[in-house]
């Protein structure tokens, strides 16, 4: 397993955000993590890193920082940029936890940027790139540090179609190699075609976790998401678009 | 991509020159190769005396001051993510001078050379502990500055009393034209308080460089690298203090070198934090020397304060380099 929570509870304030979470992530999963705005998504993921204080047990947040680094990359929801260096020294900085260690680091980084379709911006300033263009750069980044497991929170919003195509499509290969990655995402359509789980939370608990098809039913769609879609499984795969919402809002 | 590695020799080769220049220019108008014979031979009677007693420690402490306030303006920037940053931001350089305005006021400064840059570095001391006590263990850069700010304030506010009280006005201006910073008249002995807290602040500051790096990418992303925010925070509080605290001991305030340093270099080091830290110390340090030399140059019998020229080719340069940023972006 690359990831096991046991009955993890983070609080923020009085109240808890995530509530008695238990799960596994084993290679060659490309999981979703999807749910209502507010459901814990975030505050699950850093607080699996250790990045938020927490009770119960995750193996991440056991390991020695160092360690956790090489264990798992993270991709944070802000996507900072603070100062004008280029994209490869950007990319390059996933490689901070295996400094010293005698690795390929130039190549990662390559690998990094040839995966993002980034290698012809590599001298360009990081901060001069378009939105969506530091969105893949720091997208490159993460893989640069070539952990196992990589936990992104909301990595496509803001990209184009091509860019979320392409990057789900990255993420899927990541877990086809035996690696895994556990994404927040919003946009069900490309979670449900592309993850090979999908884990819902609401309010904090997992309320739903397996295969899209079996998870994207219309009675959790209406109970945790407040709306009806369309889901068939087409000769392109499985489709999903939302129609409406249930109450109108408004 | 890869930066000429020519430029830190280059600020050597600079620094050098200008510390050569430090050591040759002055009233006493001697001639250099005298000079120069006199400081290594130490042979020549009142040469000797003006060449290692008055402007070998000047032009150490030039090169040394200006190191540190371009180190420090560096790490604070790359701390903070925020190109504004300048080192008093943490309030060591506020403390350290009311410590020091404390001692000319007390009086003990006049019976005691040392006790002044010892209770500037007092005051700065009693900043750090302060403002890690204010701003706790685990606290945001946000908590530092403020932390900062309120030790700032609360120093110049305790300046600005002991002057309001000052015994007489003799007392007032000696305390004005102190905080007004200058390299003149400083002896061996300062040298020898300075150095030690100097070098060990570099040497902190120093290890920073791949935390500042990762900071690129927000607290949140550097934390995930595996850096340790709470340890960084620290070693940068405590070298950044070591650093101001023992520039401002013993030449005053001396402003603009800090936040200017770091912007003259970062272009030049593709703006990555850890190598603008050499860049900024080498570029800090001859820019201290040059003013040095400037107030020698300019105003030799006006004795001109450094801090003063610092800040008066410093601010309209800056206000340069603000409208260069602002038309680029």
């Amino acid at each position: 397993m690359l990831l096991t929570l046991e009955n993890f509870t983070v609080t923020r304030g009085p109240c808890p955000v995530v509530e008695g979470v238990s799960l596994a992530i084993a290679p060659g999963e490309c999981v979703g993590l999807i749910g209502p705005n507010g459901a814990g998504k975030t505050s699950l993921l850093r607080g699996a890193l250790g990045l938020l204080p927490a009770s119960g047990h995750s193996s991440l947040a056991a390991m020695p920082p160092s360690a956790r680094a090489r264990a798992a990359a993270w991709l944070p929801q802000s996507r900072e940029i603070a100062w004008g260096i280029s994209v490869a020294h950007l990319v390059r900085l996933g490689r901070i936890p295996h400094q010293g260690r005698g690795l390929d680091d130039a190549g990662a980084v390559e690998r990094a940027l040839a995966r993002m379709g980034l290698t012809a911006f590599r001298d360009r300033a990081a901060t001069r790139l378009s939105g969506g263009e530091q969105a893949r750069a720091l997208i490159a980044r993460a893989l640069a540090q070539e952990a196992p497991l990589l936990l992104a929170d909301e990595p496509i919003a803001g990209l184009d179609p091509a860019a979320q195509i392409a990057t789900m499509r990255v993420f899927a290969s990541l877990a086809a190699e035996g690696g895994a990655v556990v994404a927040a995402l919003h946009d069900l359509g490309l979670a449900a075609r592309h993850c090979t789980r999908l884990i819902v939370l609401a309010r904090g608990r997992p309320v739903a976790d397996g295969a899209p098809r079996a998870v994207l039913t219309p009675g959790l769609l209406g109970a945790v998401f407040g709306i009806r879609a369309y889901l068939e499984e087409t000769a392109e795969g499985l489709v999903f678009q939302p129609l409406d919402t249930l109450e109108p809002q408004g | 991509m890869t930066r000429p590695p020519r430029l830190i020799p280059a600020l050597l080769a600079l620094v050098a020159c200008l510390f050569a220049a430090s050591l040759l220019v002055g009233p006493a108008g001697i001639p250099p190769g005298r000079g120069l014979m006199a400081l290594l031979t130490g042979q020549g009677g009142a040469e000797v005396l003006v060449m290692r007693e008055i402007r070998l420690p000047r032009a150490i402490l030039g090169l040394a001051i200006g190191a540190a306030l371009g180190l420090a303006g560096a790490a604070m920037q790359g701390f903070l993510r925020n190109p504004l940053a300048e080192p008093g931001l943490i309030g060591t350089s506020a403390a350290a001078a009311l410590g020091a305005v404390l001692a000319i006021h007390s009086g003990l400064y006049a019976g005691f050379a040392l006790a002044l840059p010892l209770m500037a570095l007092a005051g700065a001391g009693l900043s750090v502990g302060v403002i890690l006590a204010l701003a706790g263990p685990r606290g945001t850069a946000l908590s530092l500055i403020l932390a900062g700010i309120a030790v700032s304030s609360l120093a110049g506010a305790l300046t600005s009393l002991v002057l309001n009280l000052a015994p007489n006005p003799y007392a007032a201006s000696e305390i004005v034209f102190w905080m007004m910073g200058s390299l003149a008249d400083r002896s061996m002995l300062h040298v020898a308080l300075a150095l030690p807290f100097l070098a060990a602040g570099a040497a902190l500051i120093g290890t920073t460089g791949r935390g500042l790096d990762a900071l690129t990418l927000g607290e949140d992303a550097a934390a995930s690298l595996g850096i340790s925010l709470t340890r960084l925070r620290l070693k940068l509080v405590l070298g950044v203090a070591a650093l101001v605290g023992a520039s401002v001991a013993v030449a005053g305030a001396v402003g603009f070198v800090g936040l200017v340093a770091p912007h003259l270099m970062r272009g030049a080091v593709g703006a990555r934090p850890s190598r603008l830290l050499p860049a900024a110390a080498l570029t800090g340090a001859a820019i201290l020397l040059a003013a040095d030399i400037a107030t020698r140059v300019v105003a030799p019998e006006r004795d001109l304060k450094l801090g003063v020229l610092t800040a008066l080719v410093g601010a309209p340069f800056f206000l340069h380099l603000v409208r260069r940023m602002a038309r680029e972006a």
